[in-house]
């Protein structure tokens, strides 16, 4: 008890045994637990600085305007690519919007309490962790077997399936913020219970749930695994009805980077920066977003 | 002026023969929203049962011995997932070896250790880690990291384990090229730490300051207060938050698919190349056909079963802990 009541100071000449055990036990916690945040930092550091300098030597501006060339030709660009998979992630992201967001009002709001909402949570919670590469293949038995194709359809389902829990969450998660006084207040006034949603809590969760849909297009914009089996991948630019493959990001930069042509694989660097960079961007901006609502 | 408040009147008066019309549309959107929270339930049926769809004929072809067997012959048409089974496994256990004292390490940093200014960043960075998509961890992996472990532990640690008992078969590089059962484990930590770490930073932020601070105050160190008063309090959810992290780690694709060799070969060496079932569905599947493609669906289906029940268990054990 009497090295007890010392105080905690650095221990310096005749300490007990144990009062040394101690010092020392809480000593390689500290470093061990900076030592391990440290890394962390250091590891998306690396990343990102492995992404600058391959990417930046290989952004030439025709990179922006020209379609991807041939094996071993000179020139030639990521255009298509990066049109594909803009196309790609808005179609994922204006299907999943609305199902995500009515999904989670239904969650937040008509299923309190109810057994029914209690396992769609649990399989949404779930769903958001499932291997991406298995929605792939469910998708392909879906759609490209029946269609008889790959197609940019395929590929923007695929992809609204993988944000459709992302924004089910966000939107029950913030929707539950939101005081029962405000609903209350609502109710009062007469107004029905789709006009007090719509109206009210909508409006009082609007920037959180803005936040995870940015959040969710920021999870599909890079997911290549679903990809694969669905839109494919395509040198030229895609046809106006979407069939047939549609060139985008994740799977060029995957053909690409395991390719033996050395001009492939420079777009692959540089495609997997523009990626990477807009897709940081995106959460980045996410969470200023969210965090400025909050502070207000 | 009259107009105005005429047509004001006219709209109110308007009102009560609207009534009915209103109460159709609140139904209607109380439906879309139950249909659309429906269809949640459906889509993972929808996955449950195209696998199964898919699968049924390799199943059916090679019965359960698809599941023990280590064949993968395209050209005889016969097919065993015990190669990738084994493959997905190791390397998740390798990714959580590594990765579980990682992310733990990061989430008492930024619970107990940092100071308030540098929160935020610094839990910003390791979120961030989570947004970069799983090619370019792919992408590091193969041209960054494998050279680099090749040069520094493959051949060291090959030369040096050569010819001991057990650690020269588990730790020996026939070819010591980088990229291998060990690489993909090692990368597939990197890239479920921050799940694992924000997690646990939300499990500790829970437990009610005053525990911490009355156990301060009877003179701990923060080694002790970790050891005795978190983790008693919230290791279920913590083991909770790890099972997240391995049914990820399982799942993977893309970054392993760059890492891990595709070679179907069963090595007792972690530094061989191998092959897991997500890899070996995105190398194969576009280019499969008939048995193959079967194969592959059953494949998927094993690794859905897998996946899914890690899941199931870890929010069962996340969830037991916010309840409480």
């Amino acid at each position: 008890m009497d090295t007890m009541s010392r105080s905690t100071t650095a221990p310096t000449a005749p300490w007990g045994r144990v009062r040394r055990s101690r010092y020392l036990a809480d000593r390689a916690l500290k470093a061990i637990c900076i030592l391990f945040t440290c890394l962390g930092v250091f590891v998306l550091g690396w990343i990102l600085l492995m992404l600058l300098y391959q990417g930046i030597s290989a952004l030439r501006p025709e990179v922006f305007t020209n379609t991807t060339p041939g094996p071993m030709t000179q020139g030639g660009g990521i255009a298509n690519a990066i049109a594909g998979s803009f196309i790609l992630t808005f179609l994922g992201i204006v299907v999943a919007t609305p199902v995500g967001v009515l999904a989670g009002t239904y969650l937040a709001e008509y299923g309190r309490g109810s057994k029914l909402a209690e396992v769609i949570r649990f399989v949404n919670d779930i769903l958001l962790a499932a291997p991406s590469i298995l929605i792939g293949l469910f998708v392909y038995t879906l759609m490209v077997q029946p269609m008889g194709g790959y197609s940019g359809w395929a590929g923007g389902v695929a992809l609204a399936i993988i944000a459709v829990p992302v924004i089910v969450r966000t939107t029950e998660d913030m929707l539950r913020i939101v005081p029962g006084s405000l609903r209350e207040a609502g109710a009062a006034l007469g107004a029905p219970m789709s006009k007090v949603i719509t109206k009210i809590t909508w409006r009082a969760a609007r920037a959180g749930m803005i936040t995870g849909i940015l959040l969710a297009t920021a999870r599909i914009a890079g997911e290549t695994a679903p990809l694969l089996f669905t839109a494919l991948n395509n040198n030229f630019w895609f046809r106006a009805d979407l069939m047939g493959g549609v060139a985008n990001l994740p799977v060029m930069i995957y053909q690409y980077a395991l390719s033996p042509y050395q001009n492939w694989r420079e777009l692959a660097w540089a495609g997997a920066l523009v990626i990477t960079l807009t897709i940081l961007a995106l959460s980045i901006v996410a969470r200023l977003l969210f965090r400025k609502d909050v502070a207000r | 002026m009259v107009a105005l408040s005429q047509k004001l009147l006219v709209t109110s008066m308007d009102k009560p023969s609207r009534r009915s019309p209103s109460f159709n549309s609140d139904q209607i959107f109380r439906l879309a929203s139950l249909s659309s929270a429906l269809l949640v339930l459906i889509v993972l049926a929808g996955i449950i049962g195209s696998m199964i769809y898919g699968g049924l004929p390799a199943f059916r072809e090679f019965g359960l011995g698809f599941i023990t067997s280590s064949a993968w012959d395209v050209q005889r048409d016969e097919y065993g997932a015990w190669v990738a089974i084994v493959g997905t496994l190791t390397s998740a256990l390798i990714a959580l070896v590594i990765g579980v004292p990682i992310s733990v390490g990061i989430a008492i940093f930024l619970t107990q250790l940092c100071p308030p200014w540098l929160k935020r960043p610094i839990a910003t960075t390791i979120e961030l880690l989570a947004a970069v998509p799983s090619i370019i961890y792919g992408m590091w992996g193969l041209f960054v990291f494998a050279p680099l472990f090749a040069k520094f532990v493959q051949i060291p640690v090959s030369r040096i384990v050569e010819g001991l008992p057990v650690l020269g078969t588990i730790l020996y590089a026939r070819v010591p090229s980088g990229v291998g059962v060990l690489t993909a484990g090692i990368i597939l930590s990197i890239m479920i730490i921050p799940f694992i770490a924000s997690i646990t930073r939300d499990i500790l932020d829970q437990i009610p300051p005053v525990m911490r601070e009355s156990a301060y105050g009877i003179g701990c160190t923060t080694w002790e207060v970790v050891r005795h008063v978190l983790v008693p309090q919230v290791g279920v959810s913590i083991i909770g938050a790890i099972m997240l992290g391995l049914g990820r780690a399982l799942g993977e694709t893309m970054a392993v698919t760059f890492v891990v060799g595709n070679a179907n070969r069963l090595s007792l060496s972690l530094f061989d190349p191998g092959s897991t079932i997500a890899s070996r569905i995105a190398n194969e599947f576009n280019e499969a056909i008939g048995l193959q493609l079967n194969a592959l669906m059953a494949l998927g289906c094993i690794l859905f079963l897998v996946t899914f029940s890690v899941l199931v268990l870890a929010r069962l054990l996340v969830a037991r802990a916010t309840v409480k």
